[in-house]
Parts: structure tokens; sequence; C-alpha cells
């Protein structure tokens, strides 16, 4: 189920300007890559590339090879929609729908792409779903309720078990902890560190620790100067990157003598 | 500057420093005052013989200056501020209100007397002098607001949704958002003409139909759903679209279910309040519709009557004698605005039926 993407001179425009640039790497199966740099350095764009969100933006275009099983995403006769059912994504902020409840939220995948399917074998997908993002004893008894009424951390599992729910190959989440307390943190970390088993995980994150917690590789962003695009600048194996990382700017930003 | 030379801000500040509390004036003082400008204006005007409406004006201005007066001289500058502006708003709101008041008063006085089962079940057929009712124009009016919605909301809708989710910035959207903006300032008057002339290429000279009526008052609604619309697609919040796009759900499945099922419960207060507005429009319909005696169920075919034209030319021809006449019309216009009424509380039930829930 989980699948290897391989990236390679990939170039990142919103509009005529470059906002990442020349990014080569490679996205081991079943384990988590961790992307940490400063703000504006381009980590969020690049996930976003990845599952062709970034083009929903308008004016925004991509150069370069993005391949998933031997297929570049960005052929032209590939199908944005369809890449993003193979790739599912979860954001910074938790966003369930505000108009549905709990079970709906969760079987959205599936609802909103009018796809039949058995109330018994939803039942079980929403169950399923809810088991592997933690949530279900704290929900199960109140599946009918709006999934606003949960609290921030728990609004958050709500959307990692609509993503894993379409069953993707790759999970992309985008800064996922950012909103939530050490807790609700750890919980969602606990639940990476799980779902790797099944899934290919692309994280990006500014805390430090938690690349170091729960990534097996780790690539690190950078740009030049304001203005100029952002690049990768190195990219392996978390236990490297954190204790004997080949570029001097890899080091300084993890020691925190950046700038 | 120079005055305050050595001195820090700090100092200067606490030199002018407050104690924290200070006298107030008891609860019922507005009142007070307010009894004493009554008298004020009473014992000043009445004398001379004038009217109430001279001694409600008189009361508000010495209202006005005996509240800061003793709230100044008591309380202090600020206060004495907070009172007056507060006295002010009220004054206000009650000049708004006397409009409203009695317009709903004369209308319901003059209308109540003929207010019976007779209207809801009669026709004016064959009706001269007494009797008689405005079933055919009640009819009229929901047939032709109807139409009138249906063809409304799927226009209105749609160029809304292509404006916020397609158009952008683009120069067909801001033409469209321009030109939407024109159509909202349109005369109503000449929005009836306009139709008028339409058919009148399209069919013939002195045609009158409910369906022209239904295509004038559309003219004048579709810009108001389009701008309401609009508002209400734009608070839907872009991390909700995104959710979906990153589920893997196309665009037009996303709009449809999301979007517009998000924001819904504005979209139908926006139209409801849009239909209540175009509801009691007359000229469009007097040049369009026209009116007549019988109930005409079908807007293909012959004129219509509505309760707006029907109020108006049972008032300006009531015919002899003319007092029953009077008294339909006034009915009428009980039974328009009773119309109105109700579909601005259909609003408010719809909006809080389908809005977002966030209870635990």
């Amino acid at each position: 189920m989980a699948k290897l993407i391989d990236v390679s001179d990939l170039n990142i425009y919103y509009g005529d300007f470059l906002a990442v640039e020349g990014v080569n790497m490679t996205i081991e199966p079943r384990a988590v890559t961790a992307l940490i740099g400063p703000s504006g350095c381009g980590k969020s764009t690049f996930l976003r590339s990845l599952n062709r969100m970034h083009e929903v933006i308008p004016g925004a275009r991509v150069e370069g090879k993005v391949v998933m099983d031997g297929q570049d995403l960005y052929d032209k006769d590939v199908d944005p929609v369809s890449v993003r059912q193979h790739i599912g994504m979860v954001f910074q902020r938790p966003n369930p729908f505000p108009t549905m409840s709990i079970y709906e939220n969760v079987a959205a995948g599936v609802r909103l792409n009018a796809k039949r399917m058995k109330k018994s074998d939803m039942d079980e997908l929403v169950e399923s779903s809810l088991r592997g993002a933690n949530l279900w004893n704290e929900v199960k008894d109140r599946l009918d309720k709006p999934g606003m009424g949960l609290s921030g951390g728990q609004q958050q599992r709500l959307c990692i078990a609509r993503a894993i729910a379409i069953r993707p190959s790759v999970l992309l989440m985008d800064e996922p902890c950012s909103a939530l307390d050490p807790i609700s943190t750890l919980a969602v970390e606990d639940l990476i560190g799980e779902l790797k088993n099944e899934y290919t995980i692309v994280i990006v994150t500014h805390n430090m620790q938690q690349a170091a917690r729960v990534s097996d590789q780790t690539g690190f962003f950078n740009l030049a100067g304001i203005g100029k695009p952002g690049k990768l600048v190195e990219i392996d194996s978390t236990s490297t990157i954190f204790s004997n990382p080949s570029q001097k700017a890899t080091e300084d930003y993890i020691s925190g003598r950046f700038g | 500057m120079t005055t305050t030379t050595g001195k820090s801000p700090r100092e200067v500040l606490s030199a002018v420093d407050q104690p924290l509390t200070k006298a107030s004036l008891p609860g019922w003082t507005p009142w007070a005052l307010l009894a004493a400008s009554v008298v004020v204006a009473a014992a000043v005007l009445l004398p001379g013989g004038t009217s109430i409406a001279a001694v409600a004006v008189l009361t508000a201005i010495v209202h006005l200056v005996l509240t800061g007066a003793v709230s100044r001289a008591k309380e202090g500058p600020r206060k004495a501020k907070d009172r007056v502006v507060t006295a002010l708003v009220t004054i206000a709101f009650l000049l708004a209100m006397v409009p409203l008041v009695s317009v709903v008063w004369t209308v319901v006085s003059n209308g109540a007397a003929r207010f019976d089962a007779t209207f809801f079940t009669w026709s004016m057929q064959g009706v001269v002098g007494e009797g008689g009712g405005g079933l055919h124009a009640i009819w009229g009016t929901i047939i032709v607001t109807a139409v009138a919605t249906l063809i409304s909301v799927p226009v209105g809708l749609l160029t809304a949704v292509y404006l916020v989710e397609y158009g952008g910035k683009s120069t067909l959207a801001r033409a469209i958002t321009f030109l939407v903006d024109v159509m909202t300032g349109i005369p109503s008057i000449v929005a009836g003409l306009f139709v008028a002339a339409l058919f009148v290429i399209l069919v013939g000279p002195g045609t009158k139909l409910g369906i022209m009526g239904s295509i004038a008052l559309s003219v004048l609604m579709i810009p108001v759903v389009v701008r309401s619309t609009e508002e209400m697609l734009k608070l839907v919040p872009n991390d909700l679209r995104e959710a979906a796009y990153a589920l893997g759900v196309p665009k037009w499945r996303t709009i449809i279910k999301v979007v517009l099922r998000t924001s819904v419960s504005g979209i139908a207060t926006g139209i409801t309040l849009a239909v209540a507005r175009v509801a009691g429009e007359t000229a469009p319909l007097l040049v369009t519709v026209g009116t007549t005696v019988a109930t005409n169920f079908n807007p293909f075919d012959g004129r219509m009557a509505t309760l707006p034209v029907y109020a108006y030319y049972s008032y300006t021809q009531p015919g002899v004698p003319p007092q029953p006449g009077i008294d339909r019309a006034w009915t009428a216009a009980l039974v328009l605005i009773i119309l109105v009424m109700a579909l601005n509380l259909v609003a408010r039930l719809i909006s809080r039926f389908f809005s977002p829930k966030a209870g635990r």
C-alpha cells in the first residue's frame, strides 16, 4: 500500500516567482520523512506540490518530475483529483466540515465522491479509521454530534481519520501539531509512529524535537535571502542530520545558531 | 515639551492620576430627568395650544440639555458625554419607530373591517359595491412571485458561484460585478417597461401576462440574490475547500456538497428576503400584468390580479358607492404586509435550522 516517491529537479512557482528551486529527493515507503527549515523556505509549498494541491492557488505551477510507482504525477494525462485520492493530506489547522457530524466527517471522502457503500461497510470503515486515528474511544458514543464540538486536538485527529479513511498510499502532514497542546501533540506523534507501518508519511514541522522523535529521514530546506528561492540543503537519515550533518547551514539551524 | 523638562513620561502621567472612585448618579436619574423635561415642555407650550408633536420635540431637547448639565456637574465630562449620546441614540430609535408604528396602525385599523372569510374566499367576479374579496389577487401575487423566484434563484445562484469560485479577478468577473451593482439600482418601473417593450416585440402590443410580471420582478431580484449569495460564499473558509480537494473530491462536487452546503442558511435567508422585497412591487406589475376580476392560475394566459395592483385600483377607482372598494384596498394592503412579514419569519427559521451547529 505504501509507496515510494521520487522527486527530481522540481521547481515550484507562484506566477513568475520561483518559490522552491531544484529539489531532488527520494521519499521512502513505510517511513516518516520530516521536512524542517525556517519560515518561508518553501517546505509547505513543496509538500503541497506532492499531491498537486499547489495548483489550487491561482497562478501556481510546477516544473520537474514527481514520480510515484513509475508514474510522473505531473504528466499531462494525470488527473489531479485522482492523485489526491492516492495521496492524502492533513493541514496545519484542524478543518472538519462544520455541517457534518463526526461520523459524516470520516465518511466524507467516500460520500462526497458519491461512491456507493453498504451501511455496514461504512460503519466498519468509520470505526477502523477512527481507531487508526486513536479517536474511537473518545467519540464512539457521540458519532452523530457535530465534528466542530470536539477539542482542537480531537478535531485534528478527526481530520487524520478523515484523511486515512480514503485509504491513501501516502499521507502528507503540514505542521499537524502546531495548533495543539503537548498532550494532543503526543497523541498525534504516537499515531504517526503507528501509521508509518502502513503509509508513507511526509511531515513538515517547525519543532526539531518532533522531527527527531518521529522521523526516519529528515530534509532541511533553507533560503539564501528574502526574495530568493528556497532550496533543499540536504536530506539524510534523521540520526545523521541531528548528530553529524554534512552542511554547515544544517548544523547552525539545528543548534540554534541560525542567522 | 518644555514645561515637563526633567520629568519622565511616567511621572507626568502619575501627576494627573485619577482617583479610582467617583460620584455617580442613581439609576432612576434618566427617568426623573425625562419626567422633568416633559413637565417643562408642557408648561412652556401647552398654554399656547400647540400639538403633541411640538411638545415631544421640546421634551427631547430639554432632556438632552438637562442630562448633559446634571451629569457633568456630578459625574464629570466623560460620563456626561456617555449619557447624552445614550439619550441621542434612544431618540433616534424612537424617531425611526414613528413611521413604522404609524403605518402598521393605519393599515391594521383600516384593513380590519374587511379582514374576514369572504375576503379570502371571493374574487371580484360579478361583484359590484359591497362584498367581494381578494382571493384572485392573493393567488396572483403568490404565482407571479413564485415564478419570479424560480427564474431568479438559478440565475442568481449560478452567477454568484461563478463570481466567487471561478471568476477570481478576471475581466469578465469584474464586468459582471459592475453590471450587477448597476442592476441593483434600476428603478422598478424601468424593469416593468423593459419587459413590456420586450413582449411588444415578441408577442405584440398590449400584451399583459403573469409571466411578464415574473420576468420584470426577476430583473429586480437577480442582483439582490447574486449579491447576498456572493457574500455568503465568500464567508466559507478556504480551509474547507482545500480539505475537500485533499480528499480527492472534484471541484464541482466540492462546491455543491461543501461550499453551498455550508452557506445554505445564509443563501436561503438572502433569497427569502429578496422575495419579500419584490412581493410588494406595484409599478412593474401595473405595466406588465395589469389586473382582472377573476382568479387566473395560468401565468401564460391573460391578465392576473396581484395584491399591490389590486389595492391600487381598489383605492383609486373604488366604484359607487366608494367605501366597500376603499375597505378592500386597505385589507389587501394588510394581507400583503402579513405575507411579507411571514416570509421574513421563514427566513429567520431557515437560518436557524440550516446553520452549522457546534454543540457537544
